[in-house]
């Protein structure tokens, strides 16, 4: 994954020629660039465009829809809390007020040292064992702030 | 056990036991059963949704299943210790006994949900072994207005949230003269409490891919998609493993049992929008562009997928095709409750003792399902509010937990049954908070192509902080609150403008002490 503001735009070239003619193509390229570079970097998308024969701004229309494709780089290490109602049930606030003070960061920001990425999600179907939550791509259930922290602790990537 | 034989032991898969560390648990058993020198034989299987039990593991001797659970690895020593893989070691204290007759399973009515946890997903001659693709051979033997017809007769209705008869949806689709026909299934579960299409297609996704099947065979239709929800990974590596599956045991694919007839299917992953569960925005999005929703008419039985009349359906929607096809419309439309007929897999979440998956005929009542399943709440304090229907339904107090759970008792009680999702809260809940949190999660979520969801949805976050800072003065706000909810139940576009007062509106209405007006009368 790149963590610099570089990109690999051979990968995106070839996952371009790899799904032109698949049917709704620019979603699927959309995806396998954001799933394979972490991103999908904005200088990309009028190479997009031009594989697909589409204007720029009907690629960036479709980029920017979507939650979850990034425009900037991925930090190491992305966390995700559900917030919906199950979860707030089950203590998913305090879950995150402890998630936000030990991590130094909000929803939705980054730390200054792109070790930590925040991010709000709005279920998981992981509702029967509320709350969830998702470390570098690790669904976890039935957290605590003490499980959080244990969990972190066996994934974080340094 | 016979010398030489293995002993099965079943570790699911499901991602709801994985989050709950399922996987340590099966290398813990790999590695005790290799220091013993004991050889048993892993299958991953799917969850059959006791939850609460999770990871919940399974010993097959002598054609019972014996259950044990909650499992942890630190647990594995004490199971081999007891002797779990030649007999039921009764004294151990994670022992359930005959994982069929634990009483939360054994009370179900079990139809989509049959083989969920049973077998292991994969595997096409256990899904055969169980009872799978006879809906399919019976399919491939009649003309498609024929299956057309039992799905008419079971008065099957659409699962996803709208409950629209599924058998005017597929004539409506066979009746078109085009050549190119889609079957698109939604897989987009963006229901908050909801889990079934996620548990079904990594429990049991040649159902899925069987009741897709046929209804190609029926409408006319060669290939089909399923729009998946990227935040279902799990899901995507089984189904993708299970259509690999099928295809090369000629269930699926050019020449569907040899019969000439092909059908193909494919997964499309979507990419963190709701409103891509909303059936036109999701067609859009499989086009590849934004999930903005379309006008209608024409609707997608006529002009769907490409502009070409496509069927959609839910995930359990098409789950419960195989069956219907196999023992008739009729058998189907047997069970029920009123106009909704056949079962209903609900989805019990929240603050509650036993969380699950729990399938039974439509006409079981709330308090039924939350204390006779559920056990109560969780933390033990007083149930308060349960919202029913995903996170656009109605909250109700602990005084209506004796409504039925049938499509249109929920709508005279002003509330929806959308996807089955069921969350109980206790009396910690501040339900004004959950009103804006409705109105947020609306204003996050909306396409932007209606004014009402758009604008509307974030003046009412607006209005709603305004009320939870001074709820003592709440009074003219709250009047505003009600016409805004007005405007975008009667002008948003879909049903997420459209349906986002359900939630705001009843918890007003039933819990009006939380935004600062007088409490109702003393409750029953």
């Amino acid at each position: 994954m790149d963590s610099a503001e570089t990109w690999n735009k051979d990968a995106v070239a070839a996952i371009v020629a790899a799904l032109k003619d698949a049917p709704g193509a620019l979603l699927r390229i959309l995806r396998r660039v954001q799933d394979d570079l972490g991103w999908v970097p904005p200088p990309a998308l009028p190479m997009i465009a031009h594989g697909l024969n589409l204007s720029r701004a009907e690629v960036h229309g479709v980029a920017s829809f979507y939650h979850d494709f990034r425009h900037t780089p991925p930090a190491r290490n992305v966390i995700r809390l559900c917030r919906a109602e199950s979860c707030q049930a089950l203590g998913a606030e305090a879950l995150a007020r402890h998630v936000r003070s030990r991590l130094g960061v909000g929803f939705g920001g980054t730390t200054a040292d792109r070790s930590f990425a925040l991010e709000a999600v709005y279920c998981l179907g992981n509702c029967a064992c509320s709350p969830a939550g998702v470390i570098n791509g690790h669904l976890l259930g039935r957290l605590t702030p003490e499980a959080f922290d244990d969990a972190l602790e066996s994934l974080v990537r340094r | 056990m016979s010398a030489g034989a293995s002993a099965a032991i079943f570790v699911p898969r499901d991602s709801g036991a994985l989050s709950l560390g399922a996987d340590s648990v099966a290398a813990a058993i790999a590695a005790e059963a290799a220091r013993r020198g004991v050889a048993v034989k892993l299958v991953r299987n799917g969850s059959r949704g006791l939850y609460w039990l999770e990871p919940m593991i399974e010993v097959e001797i002598a054609g019972e299943r014996l259950a044990y659970g909650p499992v942890g690895s630190a647990d594995v020593p004490s199971l081999f210790e007891a002797g779990f893989l030649s007999a039921a070691p009764g004294g151990h204290p994670l022992a359930l006994g005959a994982a069929g007759k634990i009483p939360y399973l054994a009370r179900q009515h079990r139809i989509v949900f049959a083989r969920a946890g049973v077998t292991d997903p994969l595997s096409v001659d256990d899904y055969l072994a169980h009872g799978g693709f006879h809906g399919l051979k019976r399919a491939l033997e009649m003309p498609g207005a024929a299956i057309v017809d039992e799905v008419v007769r079971a008065n099957l209705r659409g699962r996803g949230g709208a409950a629209f008869p599924a058998g005017v949806k597929w004539k409506t689709t066979l009746d078109q003269p085009d050549q190119t026909k889609y079957v698109v299934c939604n897989a987009d579960e963006g229901d908050s409490g909801t889990f079934a299409d996620r548990m079904l297609m990594e429990g049991d996704p040649l159902l899925l891919i069987e009741g897709m099947t046929i209804a190609g065979l029926a409408v006319g239709a060669a290939q089909g998609f399923i729009y998946l929800r990227s935040e279902y990974p799990h899901a995507l590596r089984v189904l993708t493993a299970a259509i690999a599956a099928a295809e090369s045991r000629g269930y699926l694919g050019k020449n569907v049992r040899g019969t000439g007839r092909g059908f193909a299917l494919d997964v499309v992953v979507g990419a963190g929008a709701y409103i891509c569960g909303e059936e036109t925005a999701m067609l859009e999005s499989l086009e590849g562009k934004r999930g903005m929703v379309r006008y209608k008419p024409p609707v997608p039985a006529v002009a769907g997928l490409f502009g070409r009349p496509t069927v959609v359906n839910n995930v359990l929607t098409f789950a419960s095709v195989p069956a219907i096809v196999e023992h008739g419309g009729d058998a189907y439309n047997q069970l029920g409750a009123g106009r909704s007929r056949g079962t209903i897999p609900l989805q019990l979440a929240g603050n509650v003792a036993r969380p699950g998956l729990i399938e039974v005929p439509f006409g079981l009542s709330l308090r039924e399902l939350i204390y006779d399943f559920g056990g109560g709440t969780r933390s033990g304090r007083p149930l308060r509010a349960v919202q029913v229907g995903g996170p656009l339904g109605a909250y109700f107090p602990a005084a209506m937990l004796d409504l039925k759970i049938d499509y249109e008792a929920l709508a005279e009680a002003g509330g929806l049954l959308g996807h089955g999702g069921v969350v109980v809260f206790d009396d910690t809940v501040d339900l004004a908070a959950m009103a804006r949190y409705a109105m947020e999660f609306c204003a996050i979520e909306s396409c932007g192509k209606c004014t009402p969801c758009r604008i509307g949805s974030t003046r009412g976050v607006e209005l709603l902080d305004r009320v939870l800072r001074d709820r003592a003065a709440a009074g003219a706000d709250l009047d505003l609150l009600r016409e805004l909810c007005d405007t975008l139940a009667a002008g948003s576009l879909c049903a997420l403008g459209g349906l986002t007062p359900m939630p705001v509106m009843s918890a007003l209405r039933h819990f009006p002490e939380d935004f600062g007006l007088p409490a109702p009368a003393a409750r029953p």
